[in-house]
């Protein structure tokens, strides 16, 4: 059976290009970059050619590109790095209700640390008000954590001016920008943000590496301990075919960008029409003002994990933000964040595309979705219960 | 995550539907959580099921316990089917993921609920 691949938003595959400059890395340029033999300044020299590529595509200095396990780390790095090297200046964070629980559950774990946190919440599209932003900052603010883009349900926030809220209070800026890079143009000058996280699997990288972007000049606590790597700030010997991989995917994403995404975009649309003119399907988060390769829909009357199953009878995978997927008793926060109540939430289903998604996949979705949607409610007795009250 | 048995249930659910007519039915669980079953029961003068449906808004585990649990009870006394537990029907599914195990859970209360509700219908049945 042909594997239709709509998952994106949780990984992509490696691009062959990619993995083709990663393969020396393994066997013939294996030195520890840190060495002083010619194999270790090999390495080295690969290392710092990737960290001034990644700062090419981001449009700031090679030395303020940190490489670190992923855009969970960064998160973690950025804020808790931030919040305990400022922590003389004050004790308060900002930032959303619907962030990925990278940036959730560090800080609730600084709040256990003394520290408070605002957790501003989101209209019925998943947009943060800037104003709210501003509102909440007090004299003890000393950081601010808004994402570029939702990764359940992809709207894009306004952090160009949170940003520049921001810095008028003297507060540091940092964004998860995990889902962005890679999907549309992120300019780290142009955004005006102090810190930024991204990760090498969401653009057809590798697994295991990312980056925090940090503004020369912040300060911010050193994440690991152990050695002079990262200007001793990220202790661990540098994962260096994974750094070669993140370059050279981040690269290729940049290329021809608008291109792409246009045409991504046009895929997004005919799902996002199709798949809503089912009754009783809505879309979740913005029309318009949403990650190019994102459609989050609602199906009303079934359940999430049991549409996802159905989907990969079919061969297509895709995510669903239904309490049974997320492994708790609740569907996901961002859904209930954008005031979905909970049985709708439950049937929640995320097609996130790629460059290498195609008319024929996005046909093929649109032509089994409303087959898996009737034969699920057929057996609902919720639904059953909703046409009898139609009557 | 899930046996081979819970896909096969989950895709192809036995007994799915109503009985327009049922001596008994059940509804458990809400929407909020995320599942609900409603079983229907067609029970005979001897106290038989002799027909059973369901319908489930859940999960793959919701729906395939559910299938199980009609399997389980067609054809049975009224007796036989109270002493259905969840144990027994995540083991007829070759196990559940210990996450889903609610699931069963909920399958043996629809079952019971069913057959209480059969009860209130028929005063006069006696369950030995």
């Amino acid at each position: 059976m042909n594997r239709i691949y709509m998952d994106n938003a949780a990984t992509t595959a490696v691009s062959p290009a990619v993995l083709e400059k990663m393969m020396p890395y393994f066997t013939d340029i294996y030195g520890n970059a840190s060495s002083i033999h010619s194999t270790g300044r090999d390495a080295r020299r690969a290392l710092e050619e990737a960290r001034r590529k990644v700062a090419e595509v981001l449009n700031c200095k090679p030395n303020e590109v940190y490489f670190t396990s992923g855009g969970s780390e960064s998160d973690n790095w950025a804020i808790k790095g931030t919040a305990f090297a400022q922590r003389k200046k004050g004790n308060h964070i900002i930032t959303s209700a619907i962030e990925h629980h990278a940036v959730l559950h560090t800080c609730q774990w600084l709040e256990k640390q003394g520290f408070t946190v605002t957790y501003v919440p989101v209209d019925e599209f998943g947009q943060v008000n800037p104003a709210d932003v501003e509102k909440a900052i007090t004299d003890q603010t000393i950081l601010i954590s808004i994402m570029a883009a939702n990764n359940e349900i992809g709207t894009l926030q306004p952090i160009k001016e949170i940003a520049a809220i921001a810095h008028q209070h003297k507060v540091l800026f940092h964004t998860d920008a995990v889902q962005a890079v890679g999907a549309i143009p992120v300019d780290v000058q142009d955004i005006g943000c102090d810190m930024l996280s991204l990760s090498a699997h969401k653009f057809h990288g590798p697994k295991g590496v990312g980056v925090l972007y940090i503004k020369q000049g912040t300060r911010i606590d050193n994440f690991m301990h152990g050695g002079a790597q990262e200007r001793g700030k990220r202790a661990t010997t540098e994962n260096i075919p994974g750094i070669v991989g993140l370059a050279e995917a981040i690269t290729l994403a940049a290329q021809n960008l608008e291109e792409k995404s246009a045409r991504i975009a046009g895929l997004r649309d005919q799902l996002i029409e199709g798949l809503t003119a089912i009754p009783y399907v809505r879309l979740n988060g913005h029309r318009t003002n949403r990650l190019p390769n994102n459609c989050n829909i609602s199906i009303r009357f079934v359940e999430g994990e049991a549409l996802l199953l159905r989907l990969d009878l079919a061969g297509i995978a895709a995510s669903s933000g239904s309490a049974c997927t997320s492994g708790s008793l609740d569907p996901s926060h961002v859904l209930l964040a954008i005031g979905l109540p909970h049985e709708i939430a439950h049937g929640s289903l995320r097609f996130s595309l790629s460059d290498t998604t195609t008319q024929e996949e996005v046909d093929y979705v649109l032509k089994t979705v409303p087959g898996i949607v009737e034969v699920l409610r057929s057996m609902s007795p919720l639904y059953a219960d909703f046409m009898e009250g139609q009557k | 995550m899930y046996s081979d048995k819970v896909l096969d249930h989950f895709s192809n659910p036995r007994n799915v539907g109503e009985i327009p007519d049922a001596d008994g039915v059940g509804t458990v669980g809400n929407a909020k959580c995320g599942d609900i079953m409603r079983m229907y029961l067609k029970v005979d003068d001897n106290g038989i099921i002799t027909d059973v449906k369901f319908k489930t808004f859940g999960c793959g585990a919701a729906i395939a316990t559910s299938s199980m649990a009609t399997e389980m009870v067609k054809g049975k006394s009224l007796k036989e089917a109270l002493k259905l537990t969840n144990a027994a029907v995540a083991e007829a599914l070759d196990g559940l993921p210990p996450v889903k195990m609610h699931c069963s859970l909920l399958a043996e209360e629809a079952v019971k609920a069913a057959v209480e509700d059969y009860m209130k219908k028929h005063p006069e049945a006696v369950i030995d």
